[in-house]
């Protein structure tokens, strides 16, 4: 074991660390145990001579309840309650704590915190018990096979005593290469829904710790003026009415030129400072269209033979069958850039230790970027960056992009000054609003050709707009024969069983950064697909419900969908409504989970639409945390709706339009009256809760618009409030 | 400009130049970060706190109007009889998601339930309507703050 941790090139220690045993993976994936402190580097688990376990999270904890699932995942197997494990977060490590669903690469996003981690932290659990029962089996001289641990205490063959007695000749023992996983009939917080998050009471007490309460001694805080225009550079910039800002330090262009960092004693004096800075742009090079003009292009490409033939479906023979259908539907669809916006702005702080080693303290998504990025800037091997990570206020996908962007900024300001004194970049939410990195903007055209009983015969699917993926670090993951799979997942791959559907795709080139914004490519595609589907129903004079339970009709996939589909409509009391009130349904297939949603609104277009109502089921295989997974529905769901009703940012000449949340307005809390939940009973392995439930969302809201009145229309271009629809 | 604030019940000689929002000196100056920086335009309310007992946004508050004022944050709502109700409700209902919003969510939360005991789920709306969440945790946040004003009743 000790040969294995020196292979990877990780210290070794000789100090005596107390009675402690870790449980971590080797290179070879192998469960390995130690008593020697500096294990302490690649374990999941640890267990200390006082009978606490900690769990070590490999993931980011920005809400989802990733922290508690890894947590619960390590106590089940154990045998021990939720009050006798703690937490921490583990250090950056892309071989060791690496998402199993991106290869080396530690990182959080596509819904897979759980559906990742589910055997490995078990299997890390049930090796610790193993070996505490072998160590105490031997003591007593009986077999390992009599005893357990439960909540904490070694129990069996007529003896108990607490697993703290046997952590010092536990880490001794030899590590079970497979060790018994508990059968799902054993399991007593694994799916209990009175598991509390472990993270809740520091977040009410004020005690959570954020990057953004980093305080380092001496550190100073970095404000940047960039870019007003993506592809802008700094040509000059005048800092002389920053200079009279009390506790301005200094000011200094970014070497990559897209901007000015500007040095302060303080975040105030940070703030002020750098708004106070006047900067001369070169835009010779930088985007200057309008939204208008990006908008105006993705819809021309909806009209010209799509660069992609997505499913290798004959279109021409698909054009035909619609042309030739008794009714033919069709709708183009448009959706704009949209801002994520976590309520903690990006930050993060960088310091040097006396070592030479690089420290950053991070709310870190994706720790592996920055580790890279920070070998390249700092010219230093893996081993002498640490990423701490922390507690993140919200990401959506914002804190993870290819270029680390907002930590390699802070690496650039940092490595501009002499390293004596930390470093902390502080974004406002000017700079998140206006900083680059976007839902992208995408358009669909949609012709549906339906026989004389409403069944659908031929769907010719249109899909333009701008690749997240080309272009980055995970092209190759991402993009095959050219199509970026996440501009057209949940068509592509949708559960429907449609016959003569094509599905084509051309990328129009990109006016910002852009990004995964949760949920992805579903955030637009679900909206067209259930909206066609709602439109081809009621074309038809079908039940929504019904009509669409005519394409779901085999196993598998298709099944569980059908499954959330009927499950809401029964919760939802699908079928009527109160006077003056509509309900709207949508289902969808995302991240390996199926959620289908009943929006119910009342009022009208013109005086203002009420969301009453929503209800949502939810299969997303073992629901670990069942109220996590409750809560995750909700936030998603507003997620997606709070958007869908009027967020958008635009562009004038190349510039963001909108600063702030007075022009990017969040969800609120009367926007949605109530929401409920409900979880299908499931024994297949857990995937994603995140995202799932943002994407059924819009579209369930735009049907059940559709259905207030004769003459009410399916919303086509989001935001609603920007096409016509009203909110109360 | 010099000013004493009175924090938590301790008094703190401030040094600190006019115009400077309360945030910044809660934050930055007493290193007490419970108070959190969301907008900086007072249209999130994660900065919230208690200037003599009423809510207020302090990213909008300026130290030259607050000289003797008693300012109170999420770290002592603990000791307090609604906050430590609110906090109890947060724990039971697990209220938060990320929790960046949530010092900010409770400190207002306070504030309603000091003036009406006994909200409606509406009243509720009305009063919380300025705290965002981007979490969209807000079905929690109206059914904590129910169930705090049965805490404090019972």
């Amino acid at each position: 074991m000790a040969d294995q941790l020196s292979r990877r090139g990780f210290l070794k220690s000789a100090a005596a660390a107390g009675a402690a045993l870790y449980i971590g993976a080797n290179t070879k994936g192998v469960m390995a145990a130690s008593n020697s402190a500096d294990a302490m580097l690649n374990h999941f688990v640890k267990i200390t001579g006082d009978g606490r376990a900690v769990a070590l999270c490999k993931h980011v904890e920005f809400g989802q309840g990733s922290a508690t699932g890894l947590t619960t995942l390590i106590a089940e197997e154990l045998g021990v309650t939720m009050e006798q494990i703690d937490y921490e977060f583990a250090p950056s490590n892309p071989e060791i704590y690496n998402n199993l669903l991106f290869g080396p690469f530690q990182g959080t996003g596509g819904s897979t915190a759980i559906a990742n981690s589910f055997t490995q932290y078990r299997t890390a659990g049930a090796a610790a018990r193993e070996m505490l029962i072998s160590a105490a089996a031997k003591t007593w001289g009986v077999d390992a096979g009599t005893l357990d641990i439960v909540e904490g205490v070694i129990t069996g063959a007529g003896k108990t005593a607490p697993m703290g007695e046997f952590v010092a000749a536990a880490a001794g023992m030899e590590v079970p290469a497979e060790p018994r996983l508990r059968d799902a009939s054993e399991w007593k917080i694994i799916g209990n829904a009175q598991t509390r998050r472990l993270d809740s009471p520091v977040k009410v007490n004020g005690q959570a710790q954020f990057a953004m309460d980093v305080h380092l001694d001496n550190q100073m805080v970095v404000m940047v003026r960039r870019t007003p225009q993506r592809g802008g550079t700094v040509v000059a910039f005048d800092d002389s009415a920053s200079k009279v800002v009390k506790g301005f330090i200094m000011a200094q262009a970014l070497p990559t030129g897209h901007g000015v960092a500007v040095y302060a004693e303080n975040t105030w004096a940070a703030m002020q400072a750098r708004n106070a800075l006047e900067v001369e742009w070169d835009l010779s090079a930088a985007e200057t269209r309008s939204s208008g003009e990006i908008k105006d292009e993705i819809l021309a490409a909806l009209n010209t033979e799509p660069t992609y033939n997505v499913n290798k479906a004959d279109r021409a023979a698909v054009k035909t069958t619609v042309d030739g259908a008794a009714t033919v539907l069709e709708k183009t669809f448009y959706f704009p850039l949209l801002a994520h916006a976590p309520m903690e702005p990006l930050n993060c702080t960088i310091e040097q230790t006396a070592e030479g080693d690089i420290v950053l303290h991070d709310g870190a998504q994706m720790p592996t970027g920055p580790h890279m990025a920070y070998q390249q800037i700092f010219e230093l091997p893996a081993e002498k960056i640490q990423i701490k990570s922390m507690l993140a206020g919200g990401s959506f996908g914002r804190r993870a992009t290819p270029d680390a962007d907002y930590q390699v900024e802070a690496g650039l300001a940092f490595i501009m000054t002499d390293r004596s004194r930390p470093v902390k970049l502080v974004w406002d939410r000017e700079d998140d609003i206006r900083g680059g990195y976007y839902r992208p903007a995408a358009g669909h055209k949609v012709r549906v050709g339906l026989d004389e009983t409403g069944a659908i015969i031929g769907w010719d699917h249109q899909v333009a707009g701008q690749s997240i993926m080309k272009g980055t670090a995970f092209e190759s993951f991402a993009v095959h024969d050219g199509v970026d799979h996440s501009t057209v997942e949940g068509i592509a791959d949708s559960p429907y069983t449609i016959p003569g559907q094509a599905l084509g795709l051309t990328d129009t080139e990109k006016a910002t950064s852009v990004l995964w914004w949760r949920s992805v490519g579903h955030t637009h595609t679900a909206y067209v697909m259930e909206v066609m589907m709602d439109l081809a129903a009621k074309t038809s004079g079908k039940d929504a419900v019904e009509y669409r339970l005519g394409y779901l009709t085999g196993e598998g996939d298709a099944a569980r969908k059908a499954g959330v589909l009927k499950l809401a409509a029964e919760k939802a009391g699908w079928g009527s409504a109160p006077a003056g009130h509509a309900k709207g349904i949508a289902v969808h297939k995302s991240f390996g989970s199926y959620v289908a949603t009943v929006v119910e609104v009342s009022g009208n277009t013109d005086d203002g639409i009420v969301v009453e109502k929503v209800t949502a089921a939810v299969d997303c295989g073992i629901a670990l945390n069942p109220d996590t997974v409750t809560a995750q529905a909700e936030g998603a769901i507003g997620y997606g709706i709070g958007h869908a009703m009027r967020d958008q940012i635009t562009l004038d000449g190349g510039a963001v339009e909108q600063s702030n949340f007075p022009d990017y307005e969040p969800l609120r809390i009367s926007d949605i009256k109530v929401i409920e939940t409900h979880i299908v009973p499931s024994a297949e392995a857990p995937t994603g809760i995140g995202e799932p439930g943002t994407p059924p969302s819009a579209p369930a809201l735009a049907n059940a618009i559709a259905a207030l009145s004769a003459d009410a229309e399916y919303v086509a271009e989001l935001p609603m409030s920007a096409n016509g629809v009203e909110f109360a | 400009m010099t000013i004493s604030l009175n924090l938590n019940g301790q008094t703190h000689e401030v040094d600190a130049e006019p115009g400077t929002p309360l945030l910044w000196v809660i934050r930055d100056e007493l290193k007490l970060t419970g108070t959190k920086f969301g907008c900086g335009v007072a249209a999130c309310g994660a900065c919230t706190v208690h200037l003599d007992g009423e809510p207020v946004r302090s990213c909008q508050t300026f130290i030259e109007d607050i000289d003797g004022a008693e300012i109170t944050t999420i770290e002592k709502m603990e000791e307090d009889k609604v906050g430590a109700a609110v906090q109890k409700a947060w724990l039971e209902l697990d209220v938060v998601q990320c929790g960046y919003c949530q010092s900010g969510q409770i400190m207002n939360a306070v504030g309603l339930l000091r003036q009406n005991a006994k909200p409606t789920a509406e009243e509720v709306d009305d009063y919380m309507h300025g705290n965002a969440c981007r979490c969209a945790t807000y079905q929690r946040i109206r059914a904590g703050v129910l169930r705090a004003s049965e805490i404090l009743e019972a």
